[in-house]
């Protein structure tokens, strides 16, 4: 298992899906509830992707895989996300 | 309140090397010239790519260590700078610091992450805690703070092993007015320095001019390790976890 980092760390990937920053965005953890920006969340290498988890529980939030072409992105961990927009 | 945040384009851009310079024993500062970069704001980062012939590519992130500019739609922002570490066995960073030179070309990605942001406009007073090249994205607030002539009581709090690793250390940001810089060193200190060298403890982080009463907003940056153990010395302290924002590191120096 690689050194975790922190939802900064996907930042360009997030980016290149969401076509925004997503670090700042809020998630809810579907496991505990608890929420928090997705740059607190732990971030681990998986390589060719990422798992994304936690930071309360360690329940698995979210994992994305970047491959030549497409990705993919599993957000079932995560019962919404809440992004600031301007009015 | 959303914020305006910088975009700049979602794809690959290709930068050039205009100047390079020697930050410390172990780190390099590149000056990179974006064509039509719009702009950053301090505590940014980019993702760096770089591809060998054989088609093998690597990808690392480097914070920008420049001070924020935004530029207006027709005008063209200053180059940015990106303050790289040489890690012994780093497969990007010793190309970075040892192979690189002016002239050359790679490619970025950014700029890079809203949250781990400072606002100059903010007036609250701001506790800087970095640990080693976790310095970086909070030089380039200071350096913001200066070029912006914001008044925000800034202290920064510097762990690093040894006074050799210490970047900006002739930075006029950081002995500007309104700006204090507590100095850790965890494995050898300078001749006659006051606090024996050891790992941050809470007596580093407890000035009472950005104690938890005074609602400072804490950016800490560093290794994973680093990034814990300040961050729970700081809550231990009494500051509240939302006025603390996190940047964690990895061993490369960078996310992978």
């Amino acid at each position: 298992m690689t050194t975790p980092l922190d939802g900064n760390s996907i930042a360009g990937l997030l980016r290149e899906l969401f076509g925004r920053d997503m670090t700042a965005a809020t998630a809810r953890c579907d496991s505990c509830g608890s929420t928090g920006e997705l740059a607190r969340a732990v971030v681990y290498d998986t390589a060719p992707g990422v798992v994304v988890r936690c930071r309360e529980c360690t329940a698995v939030v979210a994992r994305v895989v970047r491959a030549p072409g497409r990705a993919w992105l599993d957000l079932r961990g995560v019962s919404y996300l809440q992004i600031d927009l301007p009015d | 309140m959303a914020r305006a945040a910088v975009l700049g384009r979602l794809s690959w851009q290709v930068a050039t090397v205009s100047a390079v310079r020697r930050e410390s024993a172990t780190a390099r500062t590149l000056v990179l010239d974006v064509p039509g970069w719009t702009g950053h704001l301090a505590g940014q980062h980019v993702d760096i790519r770089l591809t060998a012939e054989d088609g093998y590519s690597a990808q690392r992130s480097y914070s920008i260590s420049s001070a924020s500019e935004i530029a207006s739609e027709d005008e063209a922002t200053s180059p940015i700078e990106l303050t790289v570490d040489r890690l012994p066995d780093g497969e990007v960073s010793t190309y970075l610091t040892d192979v690189l030179e002016v002239g050359d070309q790679i490619e970025l990605r950014g700029p890079l992450g809203g949250w781990f942001v400072w606002h100059p406009d903010d007036p609250r007073p701001v506790l800087l805690v970095g640990g080693g090249s976790g310095v970086v994205p909070l030089a380039a607030m200071l350096r913001t703070r200066a070029t912006r002539d914001a008044t925000a009581p800034f202290r920064l709090v510097y762990s690093m092993r040894s006074p050799i690793e210490e970047m900006y250390a002739d930075d006029r940001a950081l002995s500007a007015a309104g700006v204090s810089v507590h100095r850790v060193y965890t494995r050898k200190i300078p001749p006659g320095y006051p606090r024996p060298p050891e790992r941050i403890i809470a007596d580093d982080l407890s000035d009472p001019d950005f104690g938890p009463d005074r609602a400072p907003q804490v950016f800490v940056c560093g290794p994973n390790g680093f990034v814990e153990a300040a961050a729970n010395l700081l809550i231990t302290l009494g500051h509240s976890a939302d006025d603390i924002k996190t940047e964690r590191f990895g061993p490369t120096g960078g996310p992978p």
